[in-house]
């Protein structure tokens, strides 16, 4: 068991020499690997690594003929690099000021100690410093497994980026593997912070929208600067930015497209459309069928004009993204059994965002008061907005003219 | 909280499914403690469907051991059923496909009287064969004049007593005392009673205003869904289902108030 175990974790150090790609500017040599774990032994005063790695430093033996995992000490260096840059200097110089003392060590390492079989008699202390971890899979449907190895994810997940969510796109967890962080993620998030995404909001914006780290960062820019020309403010951007993430995805032509399309179906000027959009940015990253398909039942089945229309999208843009079924059943109680005809809906489009439930709910028990009075032109008039905008208290005492504990029994009657 | 367990009664209004309702007040209570508790344990008692309202019997945490108990004790249930004369639906409420109209001028209430009773009267004789209890037995007679003849097993749906409330034509009020129902086949039974009737009739409204031992008043409406009033719904309950379960269960060792006892305790405390 002890020989399998240090054999494996020789694997260990071959397989990650061979993933040198990964981890540029540390010393790959089997023998400078034995040299630097000695010297590196008062790393083990320094605040400790996410793994306890320097615990499995102060284990090595500095006998050169089983030096730890390579990768674990790169993982320490990984993480300390922004706080000791001044060691990891040190290190290379070591390693590049010595580079024929390591050649040499190199020769006699391989001289002096025969290459040991697995079936090698160990001592006991041996075996328990032999530090064998499994080796990374090559296929994997989940991303936690390479979180510890991959200091791109460690950094990400620094940031707030939910992995879990992240992994379950297509792709998306396939992308963040092969980025790096220093070359292609830091460019990306400088460019968000400069649009006006928040700090602590980044870590909310990838769970979203991790595909926007493999962007171009010329295409992104070209399309703020393409925002910018069509007058939106700064703030503006960042604001619609933040509440959509998938917005720079887009390319100009596509946001062009949706920008005519809203200005000529809902028939609004350019400065009404651009505050629309604005206010509701989820519009320009939508499907646009869904939003073709509630114009049309708003126009048809509902019956209203279009100029009515206009109002009521621009007053409550969410009706354009609203659930249809949910729309007509609203709409079927408001004006077929409280009796509320269009022109008065069209004044007060925020009762479609409300739950149907609290307006049946209240408007029955103004019917059982014999309150229910929903036309301006008579006495004791009580607006829409007032019926659904309401809390339940404000509601009993101001509008209805009761105690909640009447509107609590009433409800039990229904 | 975390030691708040134990039974309480909403009132389900009417359009709405009953898992939602458990999904609201499970939000409404976890809304209380923050993100420390992702999901509480909230159990259901006897389902209503989504037309139906009325008295809903929700438990949480250990609670919900006696939901089993109180489905053995197999309590009767109250609803208050309104019908209208004078049209047929598919699924015998008002919002299904129309089948066909009829007059409804010959009904009087004594008609629709008559009618109750007889369903009455075929229910009890069903209710005596389901009790297995051999009616020629002191016991037997005891148990009756006590009124606690009840099937203790699984049995169809029984009527133990129905009456007319209210009678207005075309609409009209029942109150129906039964055993395994659904609300479907109180609604089936409106239906029914159109036919007898020589006409038609539909359900308009199904609303439990009594279910075991929760009546109407101990049912929280929607405004009082919160942790505060839960507390006290379930405490005021405790004593009631406590009784009822003694009664028909009989006092045991292991009886699952002993445990719900200690949670309370627990809780008064915390």
């Amino acid at each position: 068991m002890a020989r399998w175990a240090r054999q494996v974790s020789r694997w260990g150090c071959l397989l990650s020499t061979a993933r040198a790609a990964e981890f540029p500017r540390r010393p790959r040599s089997y023998g400078s690997a034995a040299r630097t774990c000695r010297e590196f032994a008062p790393l083990a005063l320094l605040p400790p690594a996410k793994d306890g790695v320097l615990w499995r430093l102060l284990a090595c033996r500095s006998v050169g003929s089983c030096p730890p995992p390579d990768r674990a000490r790169d993982g320490s260096f990984s993480s300390q690099e922004s706080h000791l840059p001044s060691l990891v200097k040190y290190e290379q110089a070591k390693a590049e000021t010595l580079p024929d003392l390591n050649a040499k060590e190199l020769n006699e390492d391989w001289d002096d100690i025969p290459p040991s079989s697995a079936l090698e008699e160990i001592s006991e202390e041996e075996a328990v410093q032999i530090i064998a971890e499994p080796l990374l899979p090559l296929h994997s449907t989940t991303l936690r497994d390479y979180v510890d190895h991959s200091e791109t994810l460690a950094k990400l997940v620094h940031l707030g980026v939910d992995l879990s969510q992240v992994e379950k796109r297509q792709k998306a967890g396939q992308l963040l593997l092969t980025l790096d962080f220093e070359k292609d993620i830091r460019k990306i998030l400088l460019f968000l912070k400069d649009v006006g995404v928040e700090d602590n909001q980044l870590g909310p914006f990838l769970t979203k929208n991790p595909y926007i780290l493999g962007e171009d960062l010329e295409a992104l820019e070209t399309r703020v600067a393409y925002l910018k020309s069509k007058k939106f403010g700064k703030s503006e951007i960042a604001q619609m930015v933040s509440r959509a993430p998938y917005l720079l995805l887009f390319s100009v032509e596509r946001l062009d497209n949706r920008l005519g399309f809203f200005k000529n179906e809902l028939g609004l000027s350019v400065k009404k459309t651009k505050d629309l959009v604005i206010r509701l940015p989820r519009l320009l990253t939508g499907k646009l069928e869904t939003v073709k398909e509630n114009l049309q039942v708003c126009q048809v089945e509902l019956g209203f004009q279009r100029n009515e229309i206009q109002q009521i999208a621009y007053k409550t843009p969410k009706i354009l993204t609203a659930s249809k079924k949910r729309l007509k059943q609203t709409f079927d109680y408001l004006h077929n059994i409280m009796g509320i005809p269009h022109h008065m809906l069209t004044r007060f489009p925020q009762v479609f965002n409300s739950k149907l439930l609290r307006i049946r709910e209240r408007h029955m028990f103004l019917a059982f008061l014999g309150r229910a009075q929903y036309d301006p032109a008579q006495p004791s008039y009580i607006s829409l907005d007032q019926l659904v905008s309401l809390p339940d208290e404000v509601f009993c005492t101001e509008i209805a003219k009761a105690s909640i504990q009447d509107f609590e029994n009433f409800l039990k009657t229904l | 909280m975390a030691g708040l367990s134990g039974l309480f009664a909403v009132y389900k209004p009417p359009g709405v499914a009953w898992c939602r309702v458990r999904e609201a007040v499970e939000t409404r209570l976890l809304r209380v403690q923050g993100p420390r508790f992702r999901r509480l344990k909230i159990g259901v008692g006897h389902r209503l469907d989504v037309k139906a309202s009325g008295v809903f019997v929700l438990g949480i945490g250990h609670g919900n051991k006696l939901f089993t108990d109180l489905y053995n004790c197999h309590l009767t249930k109250v609803y208050t059923v309104s019908g209208m004369f004078g049209k047929a639906t598919d699924d015998f409420s008002d919002t299904g496909k129309l089948i066909e109209k009829t007059t409804f001028d010959h009904i009087t209430r004594e008609k629709l009287e008559r009618i109750v009773a007889v369903i009455q009267g075929t229910n009890h004789k069903a209710l005596l064969m389901y009790s297995n209890i051999d009616m020629k037995t002191q016991e037997a007679y005891e148990l009756a004049v006590k009124g606690l003849i009840r099937p203790m097993e699984k049995s169809p749906p029984i009527i133990t007593a129905i009456r007319c409330l209210q009678f207005a034509l075309p609409e009209f009020q029942l109150e129906i005392h039964c055993l395994h129902e659904t609300q479907q086949y109180l609604r089936k039974i409106v239906h029914e009673i159109g036919l007898e009737l020589k006409s038609s009739a539909v359900c308009t409204q199904v609303r439990r205003t009594r279910d075991g031992v929760f009546t109407l008043d101990d049912a929280l409406p929607r405004t009082q869904w919160d942790l505060r009033s839960i507390q006290d719904a379930i405490r005021n309950c405790r004593l009631k289902v406590e009784t009822e379960l003694e009664k028909t269960l009989g006092h045991q060792d292991n009886s699952p108030f002993h445990q719900l006892d200690v949670e309370m305790a627990h809780s008064t405390d915390s």
